[in-house]
């Protein structure tokens, strides 16, 4: 069984962990699927259906830090939160994609999770390798030794992901003004 | 200096003089629709530490996504949703039956050019079909616009599709549609506000109109955009009963409209006479195919609905292919309108009537089966053509089954032959 964090998640500067690769156009129907959004609420049981009808190998066997490595669109279809949600109940440090479905990379960092657009590095990582990420360099490095760089994140973005999430950050934000 | 639509309103919106793509605003939204995930919002928006939502009455709210409700959960949820407007003084409130969000807002008057609409919802692209400039935004997003009233946007590169020609008999909004996704991609128009000009956009109704801006979710567009002219505000007219609101109506679309000379990141011409039925094959909507390559697959159900397909034209095309004929043995047809009004206008016009004769089931006003909640579940091994916007693995609740997308014409033919056909084949 993974490892369930319940925990708000902090993004760290530097995540390590292994690759799980998958291709292009992962919708979130495959990552959460439809007939659980109205039922399926705790974050234990989220994790348990992360990408179910993607891969049913992921949920049992994902370990914390681990990282999605996946091809173009990653995330398209549904606004639906837990497709980004259910891979921070899961334990997952970040996702490396060609490029995002808009709506799934809003959710991606209002949730605390790394989102990194970075299609050189998705080239050369495979299945199982492990990668490091560090944050505030904006530097992935491969297993092997290789190393790709990404463009920094928007200060909006940036705010966002240093308070830990889009809910944390506003509610600092309305203590703060009192 | 030219803009295009999405430049002009985020401008507007933000109160600045002039915005640019990539650039970061502060929207204030007009309307925040939220729907069945009102529930599971709440309880983010009380996380957030404020008590009261701060601008109640552009809040809109349908319960549609299961409805009504199949399980204890689902009721729970939607019991947990009323209990929210009641205590927030939320008073445009749409309860079970009304119909599915999208329908409902534009019959209810909320939505008119110059709007600026942030739904809980991928399919919040519908609304540009009104002038309106409408973008999804997940749960989180939409408890803080509960909470301030506001969110960021990025100002999105344009795109300009202009659709010339005419649509042959039976060939519908819905087949250019499908054929411009498979032709550009899921990620088309990723990022893009979507904008779609030329004379064959022009002789559409309002209810064609729709079907290519909800559907623009698909094509990964933040927003899409229709031009408006006599179609939109007559029909705006009609749904509102508010004639006198025309000339306002009218304004905001001649200062929203895009200016001759925008910067458009791509512009794109289709031809709607060389168009002839299409379908998007399993398990994506880009993988789109012309009818006669996947005529005769066999089918299980047939379901015409959805905030793409569910309107009054819609239930007129099926009546009509299926008046004196059958269903086939062995198929469902499941039909399920948009909304409480247009199925009482199906009703006084006979087509609820014909397809009961022709052997339809029908079901509450609301989504129904597309995203795999409840009414029309197919079993595994089982194929389905719908008339909805989306055909992922696993979406209607199987990962067992496929599932096709046409138009309200392939839908009904297809039900008459138990088999994928169009209305010429029949």
């Amino acid at each position: 069984m993974p490892q369930i964090h319940n925990s708000q998640p902090t993004i760290q500067n530097s995540i390590r962990g292994r690759v799980w690769k998958y291709g292009d156009g992962v919708n979130t129907d495959v990552i959460f699927p439809g007939k659980y959004t109205y039922t399926v609420t705790e974050p234990a049981e989220m994790a348990r259906h992360a990408l179910e009808d993607l891969d049913p190998a992921f949920a049992a066997n994902v370990q914390p830090g681990d990282v999605i490595v996946a091809g173009k669109n990653w995330g398209n279809g549904s606004s639906r939160e837990q497709a980004a949600a259910c891979l921070v109940h899961a334990g997952v440090g970040a996702v490396i994609a060609e490029s995002f479905g808009r709506i799934w990379y809003r959710n991606a960092i209002n949730n605390g999770l790394l989102a990194v657009t970075c299609a050189p590095a998705v080239a050369a990582l495979n299945a199982g390798d492990v990668v490091e990420i560090d944050v505030q360099a904006g530097v992935i490095t491969t297993g092997a030794g290789q190393t790709f760089r990404f463009p920094p994140l928007d200060p909006a973005v940036q705010a966002i992901l240093a308070g830990g999430g889009l809910i944390p950050y506003l509610k600092q934000q309305f203590q703060s003004a009192g | 200096m030219p803009h295009t639509f999405a430049e002009k309103i985020l401008a507007q919106n933000a109160g600045l003089p002039d915005v640019t793509p990539g650039q970061i605003i502060t929207a204030t939204p007009d309307v925040a629709l939220s729907h069945d995930n009102t529930a599971a919002i709440s309880k983010i928006f009380r996380g957030i530490g404020v008590n009261r939502v701060r601008y109640p009455e552009r809040l809109a709210i349908t319960l549609d996504h299961a409805s009504p409700p199949p399980t204890t959960r689902h009721a729970q949820n939607h019991a947990d949703a009323r209990r929210f407007v009641a205590e927030q003084g939320v008073t445009h409130f749409f309860d079970v039956g009304r119909g599915i969000c999208h329908q409902v807002l534009t019959e209810e008057g909320l939505i008119f050019p110059g709007v600026l609409l942030l739904g809980a919802d991928s399919h919040s692209t519908h609304y540009g079909a009104l002038g309106a400039f409408g973008a999804g935004v997940g749960r989180s997003e939409m408890a803080a616009i509960w909470a301030t009233g506001q969110l960021w946007l990025r100002v999105p590169e344009s795109i300009k599709i202009t659709i010339t020609g005419q649509f042959s008999p039976w060939i519908t909004s819905k087949d250019i549609t499908l054929h411009i996704i498979g032709q550009l991609g899921a990620d088309g128009g990723l990022y893009a506000s979507v904008e779609f000009h030329g004379p064959a956009v022009a002789a559409m109704s309002m209810s064609s109109r729709f079907v290519l801006t909800n559907m623009m979710a698909e094509m990964g567009a933040k927003n899409a955009w229709v031009m408006q002219d006599a179609v939109t505000f007559d029909w705006l007219a009609a749904q509102t009963g508010a004639p006198e609101r025309r000339p306002a109506w009218e304004a905001a679309a001649r200062q929203l409209a895009p200016d001759p000379g925008a910067r458009y990141a791509a512009e794109y011409t289709f031809d709607a006479s060389a168009v002839e039925p299409q379908v998007a094959c399993p398990h994506t909507v880009d993988n789109v195919q012309p009818l006669s390559a996947v005529a005769g697959t066999r089918i299980d159900q047939a379901f015409l609905g959805t905030c793409t397909n569910g309107r009054l034209e819609d239930l007129a095309a099926a009546a009509q292919i299926l008046k004196g004929r059958q269903v086939a043995s062995g198929v469902r047809l499941l039909v399920i309108p948009a909304s409480s009004r247009v199925y009482m206008a199906a009703l006084q016009a006979g087509y609820v009537e014909t397809l009961l004769t022709a052997g339809a089931v029908f079901g509450t006003p609301g989504c129904g089966p597309c995203m795999g909640n409840h009414f029309g579940i197919p079993a595994p091994g089982e194929v389905t053509i719908s008339t909805a916007n989306r055909n992922f693995q696993g979406r209607m609740g199987t990962r067992d089954s496929e599932i096709y997308l046409a138009s309200p014409a392939v839908v009904a033919a297809s039900a008459a032959a138990g088999k994928i056909a169009g209305p010429e084949d029949i």
